[in-house]
């Protein structure tokens, strides 16, 4: 009964989502408030019959009914509850059927924490939103229905695939989605702002928090896929440019480009035809990582079970949805005003930059992963573009947004002058090249320029800080009184931006040092066999076997001592065989820290108690993921920032004005 | 058992939600070398090439068998005293270019190195021409046209007054006095 | 008018890209991106020379394959595809003008054998490749593959996977057929 419960919420949620898609928006055209007025209550509906469906499918896995067909493919009786429920989501049905609820969620929450929005908006953005829920709810009834009934009911389920058995990949994806969806209210805003004509600076300053929010998401759900890459993989590594990790890289780069281009255009009312463009661009790469990844299109190691009927469902889904906005936009835009003047050097300047770079990234990712594609289109042949292509092409480009960053957050927005900006900075470039001529003899080229771009990041938001502080009133404050009155004001985003800065200085320490330091070594140990590596000594104890829950693991024993012959770790690195059949899994052992990880993963036996063993030595690692924890610490800071806790006296104005329009004849 | 991951054909449907081959742990063979530096370019080497039967996986990285003849052949020929270059170009010849993730610039290669150099251009010129169109001194000082300046007016009075905002005076200062 | 229409040329353009993009999206749709085509073809075939799996002392060579319009069968004893498309090779064993030479691949000869005892060869000759070395050379990365290699010694073409009829209808014979037009050569 219950998985027809869910099925029957799901089809009630199509048939409200089509509501949703065209009463308020009918009612913005007729001027129909009662219309308008629904899109508030559709929204929290929307969102109720998707948690009761998210429910039922919950509870199909908790006492696990095998008469469901996706739960009997997916789970398992044995299976710890903590993976009864992440199994939820851990295959396509299931999976989608996050991705509307969350759709859903952040729709509701729209509606409910834009209490300040003019109702024609409100309208507008739900509707939006309803129509992309329209399209994910075909899809899942017709393609992909997770409460679909398996006759005859199998004894026992064919369990989890072992590799989503982990902690870092059960919520990996519901993070990555929050981030995917979240840009569906940026897009969702853009549209309703196209379709009304009000492209404006409050346009801007409504959609930048739910923009942060979001990206704040995706930058930690992809941290978190990475992280969980380098520990339960086994191969080390942190990012493989895998196509299914290009998926989420590129809304992140065109996410990111566009939290910086809504400050133009909320300070300055410029970029707003480009801000647009990529807000409209986040959400569309969103939707292009959902097709490839599912699709079957293009090889890449994560991919989902692939069906070429679902690979065209989404295909028709992406051109009706984005090629619809972009013929919006193309229709719309023209007619928009350019806004604001601003001098070649200048604020405005500085962050065309750096949306030109984070375009151009976007680009070489896109190109990078469909190049096979377009290799084979056109007759070609058969090529693969892996990692050295990808790092070739991101170190050609990066170490120029790095410095447009630097210097960025001297410069004044409107018109700066060039000697005022060289009073400014000339002790910080002499600083890091004197950095530089340190470095040149000690360590790789390659060492010295990361290292170089991070201190440039690091000492000129910094002295940017310190700037912005000396210019309080000297009387009035100190300079820790100024912080934290800065703080308390509308100074959050700056510091936001200051965290988020910080955060890419840490990641490029990380990828500078792990990429030239790190040590693996393969070997064969007998018990008692000890091996160095990086002044590590990892002695092995041999291995003995032990049960799980839903496994047998054969479990090894290594003591790590340092150089003084210090205990640091015991490890104990496991190889695993799941009870529900497949290859035997690689669980690797770690010892983090801050400035190194020392990483063992057990490879094959070899016979008479000896195994294969690979040992990495990992240095400032952790630098990596801990520079995504400050960008989305950042991203935090700024979406707190006063100005866009904006309260009811807004709800007042903004009809009026709303009426009057804003386009530019 | 690794052998059925060679298997094409027949309508086999994985149904399980991710296919994955990397973390099913790794096969060390006993590989010795005559030099640091031999070791070095074989584990380069092995790392940019592709595991032609697995998902997305480098040759150092697959346990497929076929990952493990070729990982055996590129030892070998490496030991016999055969060059990076060799090595390539044996595999290339046999497998197609399909096996190197790093392909070499050569004519045929020229639309993947130099493509994203044009498509960046062309989003430069778009974007240069988007964000400059009417870009003349005649509005220079006019940043905000009359409405949307009123509204972002009321936007800011809008927000708790708080005099030491210096967004907020600042914006409205700019204005103000061009 | 011009001022217009070129200003309606930039903002299409995203659309333009976009629309492009899809046809490619469709175009992959149509594709398997696994199969990796040889580029082996066109080329003459190479040497190699291996023991036959049913008479050890005999070397099976490159030599069997020239002079003749070859179908060259890629198999193993556990592959479920290549016992799918055993019949299919019966079949085409009692075709006049082609004959059928087998590379037994990556196998065990007794489990190879007990294939061949019980389900009968279709195959002139099977050379027995255990440790993928002429496998390697021809560029072999799973079973089943055919090579069709002309009267010259040239391969034309590969198919990967099962033959069925329907492969042997609509690409192999037709290319058989040309294959026989041809002149042999002196």
């Amino acid at each position: 009964m219950i998985p027809e419960l869910g099925h029957l919420a799901l089809i009630l949620a199509l048939g409200l989502a089509l509501i949703q898609a065209t009463l308020p928006l009918l009612g913005t055209f007729n001027h129909s408030a009662t219309w308008m007025a629904l899109a508030r209550p559709l929204a929290y509906g929307q969102f109720t019959l998707l948690t009761i469906a998210f429910a039922c499918l919950t509870y199909a896995f908790l006492i696990s009914d095998f008469s469901v067909a996706y739960v009997a493919t997916n789970s398992n009786s044995l299976l710890p509850t903590l993976y009864k429920v992440s199994a939820v989501w851990g295959a396509h049905e299931g999976s989608l059927l996050l991705w509307v609820l969350m759709m859903a969620a952040w729709g509701a929450a729209v509606a409910l924490f834009s209490r300040h929005l003019p109702q024609i908006t409100l309208a507008r953005v739900i509707a939006v939103q309803g129509m992309v829920a329209v399209g994910f709810l075909l899809f899942i009834l017709f393609t992909s229905n997770p409460f679909e009934r398996l006759f005859p009911i199998p004894p026992e389920g064919r369990d989890l695939n072992p590799l989503l058995q982990d902690f870092g990949l059960a919520i990996h994806p519901p993070m990555l989605y929050m981030g995917y969806v979240g840009f569906s209210i940026a897009f969702a805003f853009a549209i309703a702002a196209l379709i009304g004509g009000q492209l404006d600076a409050a346009w801007a300053r409504w959609s930048r928090p739910w923009t942060l929010i979001a990206w704040v998401f995706l930058t930690l759900g992809i941290a978190l896929g990475s992280w969980w890459a380098y520990y339960e993989l086994g191969w080390g590594g942190w990012w493989f440019w895998d196509p299914v990790e290009n998926a989420s890289l590129m809304p992140w780069l065109i996410g990111t480009a566009l939290i910086h281009s809504f400050a133009v255009t909320e300070k300055r009312a410029a970029f707003k035809n480009w801000t647009v463009l990529l807000a409209i661009s986040a959400f569309s790469l969103s939707l292009l990582g959902t097709f490839l990844v599912r699709s079957g299109v293009l090889t890449s190691i994560h991919a989902f079970a692939t069906d070429p009927t679902r690979g065209a469902f989404i295909l028709v889904f992406l051109a009706i949805v984005i090629g619809g906005s972009l013929t919006l936009y193309a229709w719309r835009a023209p007619s928009i005003s350019s806004g604001g003047y601003f001098a070649l050097l200048s604020r405005e300047t500085s962050l065309l930059i750096n949306n030109l770079m984070f375009a151009a990234l976007t680009i070489i990712v896109l190109f990078g992963t469909l190049a096979p594609l377009i290799y084979d289109a056109f007759g070609w042949g058969k090529i693969s573009v892996g990692f050295p292509w990808f790092n070739k092409m991101f170190t050609v480009l990066a170490p120029g947004l790095v410095i447009v960053m630097g210097i960025s957050p001297f410069l004044r927005w409107k018109r700066d002058r060039f000697m005022r900006l060289i009073r400014h900075l000339w002790w910080l470039v002499a600083i890091v090249l004197a950095i530089k001529l340190l470095l040149i003899s000690q360590v790789p080229i390659g060492v010295m320029i990361g290292m170089s771009l991070a201190v440039w990041l690091l000492i000129t938001h910094g002295a940017s800080v310190y700037e912005r502080l000396q210019q309080r009133d000297r009387s009035q404050f100190t300079l820790k009184a100024a912080f934290i009155q800065d703080l308390r004001g509308s100074g959050r985003s700056f510091y936001g931006m200051i965290i988020a800065h910080v955060g890419m200085a840490l990641f490029i320490i990380g990828v500078t040092i792990v990429s030239h330091f790190a040590i693996e070594t393969d070997v064969r140990l007998s018990p008692g066999d000890s091996h160095v590596v990086a002044g590590y000594r990892f002695e092995f104890k041999g291995a003995v076997s032990s049960t799980g829950p839903n496994y047998h693991a054969e479990r090894g024993h290594f003591i790590v001592t340092d150089d003084n012959g210090d205990h640091v770790a015991d490890l104990f690195p496991e190889k695993r065989a799941y009870f529900g059949g497949g290859m035997p899994m690689t669980e690797a052992a770690i010892d983090p820290g801050l400035m190194r990880d020392v990483y063992v993963a057990l490879g094959e036996p070899l016979g008479e108690g000896d195994w294969a063993v690979r040992l990495y030595y990992k240095p400032a690692v952790r630098f990596i993921w801990l520079g995504a924890i400050f960008m989305a610490l950042g991203g935090l800071l700024a979406m707190a920032d006063r100005r866009y806790r904006s309260t009811s006296p807004l709800a007042q104005i903004t009809p009026t004005i709303a009426a009057s329009g804003s386009i530019k004849p | 058992m690794i052998k059925h991951r060679l298997i094409r054909g027949g309508a086999v449907l994985i149904i399980i939600g991710f296919i994955h081959t990397a973390a099913l742990g790794f096969t060390l063979e006993q590989f010795h070398f005559d030099s640091a530096q031999q070791e070095t370019t074989f584990r380069e080497l092995i790392g940019k090439l592709r595991c032609l039967v697995c998902q997305n996986e480098s040759l150092a990285g697959s346990q497929a068998e076929l990952a493990q003849d070729l990982r055996r052949e590129v030892y070998e020929m490496l030991r016999a005293g055969k060059s990076e270059q060799e090595v390539i170009s044996f595999l290339t010849t046999r497998y197609g270019d399909f096996i190197l993730y790093d392909p070499p610039l050569k004519p045929s290669t020229y639309v993947l190195w130099f493509g994203p150099i044009i498509l960046i251009s062309i989003a430069a010129v778009f974007m240069l021409r988007l964000l400059l169109r009417g870009r003349s001194p005649l509005n220079r000082n006019d940043a905000l046209d009359p409405q949307e300046q009123q509204r972002l007016n009321q936007l800011l009075a809008a927000t708790i007054a708080d005099p030491n905002n210096p967004t907020a005076s600042s914006t409205i200062a700019e204005k103000s006095h061009p | 008018m011009t001022i217009q229409s070129k200003r309606l040329s930039l903002f299409v353009l995203p659309l333009a890209i976009f629309i492009a993009l899809v046809g490619l999206l469709l175009f992959g749709l149509t594709q398997d991106p696994r199969e990796v085509p040889s580029p082996l073809i066109g080329k003459s075939i190479p040497t190699f020379n291996t023991p036959d799996l049913i008479d050890p002392s005999r070397q099976v060579t490159d030599a069997e394959l020239r002079g003749h319009i070859t179908l060259f069968n890629v198999w193993a004893s556990w592959c479920p595809a290549c016992k799918a498309e055993h019949p299919m090779l019966m079949q085409l064993a009692q075709q006049a003008g082609i004959q059928l030479i087998g590379l037994n691949w990556k196998d065990e000869r007794s489990a190879a054998l007990q294939v061949i005892n019980s389900t009968g060869n279709p195959y002139l000759f099977i050379g027995y490749d255990r440790d993928n070395r002429v496998g390697l050379d021809w560029g072999v990365y799973g079973a089943p593959e055919t090579f069709i290699i002309d009267r010259a010694g040239i391969i034309r073409h590969k198919h990967i996977g099962p033959i069925d009829q329907t492969v042997w209808d609509d690409t192999l014979a037709p290319l058989i057929k040309t294959l026989q037009a041809e002149p042999h050569s002196p």
